[in-house]
C-alpha cells in the first residue's frame, strides 16, 4: 500500500489521493501546442464550450419538455416559451447552438483538410472527428423530432424511409424503426431517448476518443511542420521560450484559445438574442399532421449539401450517391496519397481540389434550400456530379503531387 | 503454462456465457424496438364507395397513413382503358372505377397533390408527378403510388383485408 501522510493542506491532502499536480502537468501545464497556429485552432475549444451550451440548456428544457405526441408541441410552444421563466432563453440557446455547432464543425473540418491535418500519423484524429460528426448529426435529427410539428413529422417520414433501402422494399425495417406505420407515439419516445441520453453519452465518448487521439502526434501547425516535441519542450522549460516552438497548453494558449471563445460568445448570444429565427423553421410552428406534407420539405441548412446530392437522381441512384456523401470524408487520409502534410497552398493540385470541394459544397448547400425547379434542378444536378467527381479524382492528383 | 490453460480455459468460459448473454440481450433489444401489439391490431378501415363524387380527390386514413380515394369519370375511365398499366390499377365497385392509393409518394413518403384539372398528382418534395391513376409519370418516384390491401365487399371497401382482386394486383406486380 502506498504510503500516506499527514496532509499539510487541502492541496496536498487531495495530491496524495488523487496526484492532482500529476494530473494538471500532463493535461495542462506540461501539455504542448506549436506556437505557429492561428485562430482556427481555436475551433475545437470553441465547440467545447457550444457543447456545454447544448448540455446546460437542455438539461434545463429537459424539466419542462412531455415527449407525447398530443402535448409536447404544447410543452415546447406554449408550457417552456410561454410560462417557465426563461424557458425562451433555454429554447433559443439550444436552437442556436444546435445551428451554429455545425458551423463551427465545417470550418473545424475544413481547416483540417487545408492544413493536412488527417495524415502521418493523424488519421485517427480524423476518424474520431468525423465519428463525432455522425454522432451530431443524428443528435440533430433527434432532436429536430422533440417539438412534433409539421417539419419534425415530415422530417422524421423522409429520413426514416431512407432506409428502405430504395427498391430493397425494407418497409418492415423501416416500421421497426419506428415502431409503428407511422411516425407515431413509439416513434416520438424513442427519439427523445436517443436524444437526452444514448447519442450525448455516445458524444461525450467520442470526445474523449479524439482528445486521446490528438496525445501522440500533437497538434499540427500552420506549416504542417514536424516539430521535435520534447526538445522543444525542454527548450521551453529551461526558459527559452522565445526560440522554443512550442508553449503550454495552460496558460499560453488557453489565453489564445478562450480570447476567440469570448469574440464567438458575443456572436453566439446576438444570434440567440436578435437571430434566433434562423434557427426556428416557421414551419415547424405547425403542430405535426401525418395527411398534410407542407408544400416544400427540406432539411437544417447543415444538411442541405447531403440532402442535394440525394435529390437530382432517381431513388436508388439517389441513395446510392446519398451514402457515397455520407461514407466518403471518412476515407480523406486514405484517399489522399501524397505524403505532404502542409497547407493546400503548397500542394499544386490540390490546392485547387480544396477550393472546388468547398465551393461545391456551398452551392449543394444552395440549391438543396430551393425548390426542385430548373436551373437550380440542373446546377444541383452538375453539383451533386462535381462533388463525386472530386472524390474519385482525389487518389490520382495526389498520387502525383511532388514532394514539397 | 498449467496456470495459463487454467486461465486460457477461464476466459473461453466467461466468452461463452457472455456470448450467450449478449446474443439474447440483443434479441430482447429488437423486440423491444418491434411495433406494440396493439398498434398492429388496430387496422382496418371501411370506406362507403356510393358516397365519392367524380374527380374528387377524398383522403382518408389507414394506419395513420393518408389512402387516397378518386372516383373516375366516364372519360378518365376510358382514358384508361386505352393504356394496360393504368386500367389494371383501378378498383371496381359496382359499376364505377377507383383510384385507391396510399397517399405517400413513393420516392420519399412526401404527400402528393392532387390538379382536378390536369387530372394529375405532383409531389412538391422531389417534384416526381402521377396521373389520375397513381401510375408514376415523372420520375424520381420508382413506382406508381402502392394500392393497400383491400377486400371489395358489395358497395364497400375493406382496407387492412386482401382480397382476391389485390391478391391479383401482387401477382401480376401492379402494386407492392
Amino acid at each position: 500500500m502506498a504510503h500516506f501522510t499527514k496532509a499539510t493542506s487541502l492541496h496536498d491532502w487531495l495530491n496524495q489521493r488523487l496526484a492532482v499536480d500529476t494530473l494538471r502537468r500532463v493535461l495542462a501545464t506540461e501539455y504542448w501546442i506549436p506556437k505557429n497556429i492561428n485562430f482556427l485552432w481555436a475551433m475545437g475549444m470553441v465547440l467545447a464550450i457550444t457543447f456545454a451550451l447544448l448540455l446546460v440548456s437542455g438539461i434545463f428544457l429537459l424539466m419542462y419538455y412531455q415527449p407525447n405526441v398530443d402535448l409536447a408541441f404544447d410543452s415546447v410552444n406554449y408550457t417552456i416559451m410561454q410560462e417557465v421563466g426563461y424557458g425562451w432563453l433555454w429554447r433559443h440557446v439550444h436552437g442556436v447552438a444546435a445551428s451554429v455547432v455545425f458551423l463551427i464543425i465545417y470550418i473545424h473540418m475544413f481547416t483540417g483538410i487545408y492544413y493536412g491535418s488527417y495524415k502521418k500519423g493523424r488519421e485517427m484524429i480524423w476518424i474520431s472527428g468525423m465519428l463525432l460528426f455522425v454522432a451530431f448529426s443524428a443528435e440533430a435529427f433527434s432532436g429536430y423530432m422533440l417539438p412534433w410539428g409539421q417539419m419534425s413529422y415530415w422530417a422524421g417520414m423522409v429520413i426514416t424511409n431512407l432506409f428502405a433501402g430504395g427498391s430493397l422494399h425494407a418497409d418492415g425495417l423501416v416500421e421497426w424503426i419506428r415502431g409503428d406505420y407511422v411516425p407515431a407515439q413509439a416513434f416520438l419516445n424513442r427519439f427523445f431517448m436517443l436524444h437526452v441520453l444514448l447519442i450525448p453519452l455516445a458524444i461525450i465518448g467520442l470526445i474523449g476518443l479524439h482528445f486521446g487521439a490528438l496525445r501522440i502526434p500533437h497538434v499540427n501547425n500552420q506549416d504542417g511542420e514536424e516539430i521535435d516535441f520534447e526538445a522543444e519542450a525542454a527548450k521551453y522549460k529551461a526558459g527559452d521560450k522565445r526560440s522554443s516552438k512550442v508553449i503550454a497548453f495552460v496558460n499560453d494558449f488557453m489565453s489564445k484559445d478562450m480570447m476567440v471563445v469570448g469574440i464567438y460568445l458575443i456572436f453566439f448570444f446576438y444570434l440567440v438574442f436578435f437571430h434566433y429565427d434562423f434557427a426556428m423553421d416557421p414551419v415547424n410552428f405547425d403542430p405535426a399532421n401525418g395527411l398534410k406534407t407542407p408544400t416544400h420539405i427540406y432539411p437544417e441548412w447543415y444538411f442541405l449539401w447531403s440532402y442535394e446530392i440525394l435529390r437530382p437522381f432517381s431513388t436508388n441512384v439517389g441513395l446510392i450517391a446519398f451514402a457515397f456523401a455520407q461514407v466518403i470524408f471518412f476515407l480523406l487520409p486514405f484517399l489522399d496519397r501524397s505524403p505532404n502534410a502542409v497547407p493546400a497552398s503548397r500542394r499544386g493540385l490540390f490546392k485547387y481540389w480544396f477550393w472546388a470541394m468547398l465551393i461545391d459544397m456551398i452551392i449543394l448547400t444552395a440549391m438543396g434550400k430551393v425548390p426542385p425547379v430548373e436551373p437550380f434542378g440542373t446546377i444541383g444536378f452538375y453539383a451533386a456530379l462535381t462533388f463525386i467527381g472530386l472524390w474519385i479524382a482525389l487518389p490520382f492528383i495526389t498520387m502525383f503531387e511532388k514532394k514539397a | 503454462m498449467k496456470n495459463s490453460s487454467r486461465r486460457g480455459f477461464m476466459g473461453k468460459a466467461f466468452g461463452a456465457v457472455a456470448g450467450v448473454g449478449a446474443v439474447g440481450a440483443l434479441y430482447a433489444m429488437k423486440r423491444s424496438w418491434d411495433p406494440l401489439p396493439s398498434v398492429k391490431a388496430a387496422g382496418f378501415t371501411t370506406l362507403d364507395m356510393s358516397a365519392y363524387k367524380d374527380n374528387e380527390l377524398i383522403t382518408e386514413k389507414w394506419r395513420g397513413k393518408p389512402i387516397f380515394v378518386l372516383k373516375q369519370t366516364k372519360t378518365m375511365a376510358e382514358k384508361a382503358e386505352a393504356n394496360p398499366k393504368d386500367i389494371e390499377r383501378l378498383i371496381k365497385v359496382g359499376d364505377s372505377y377507383f383510384m385507391v392509393c396510399i397517399g405517400l409518394c413513393t420516392h420519399l413518403g412526401c404527400i402528393p397533390g392532387y390538379n382536378s384539372d390536369e387530372e394529375s398528382f405532383l409531389c412538391a418534395c422531389h417534384g416526381g408527378m402521377y396521373d389520375f391513376t397513381g401510375e408514376v409519370t415523372k420520375a424520381p418516384p420508382p413506382r406508381g403510388l402502392d394500392i393497400p390491401p383491400f377486400k371489395v365487399d358489395g358497395n364497400k371497401l375493406v382496407l387492412g383485408e386482401e382480397g382476391p382482386e389485390y391478391k391479383k394486383m401482387k401477382e401480376t406486380g401492379v402494386t407492392l
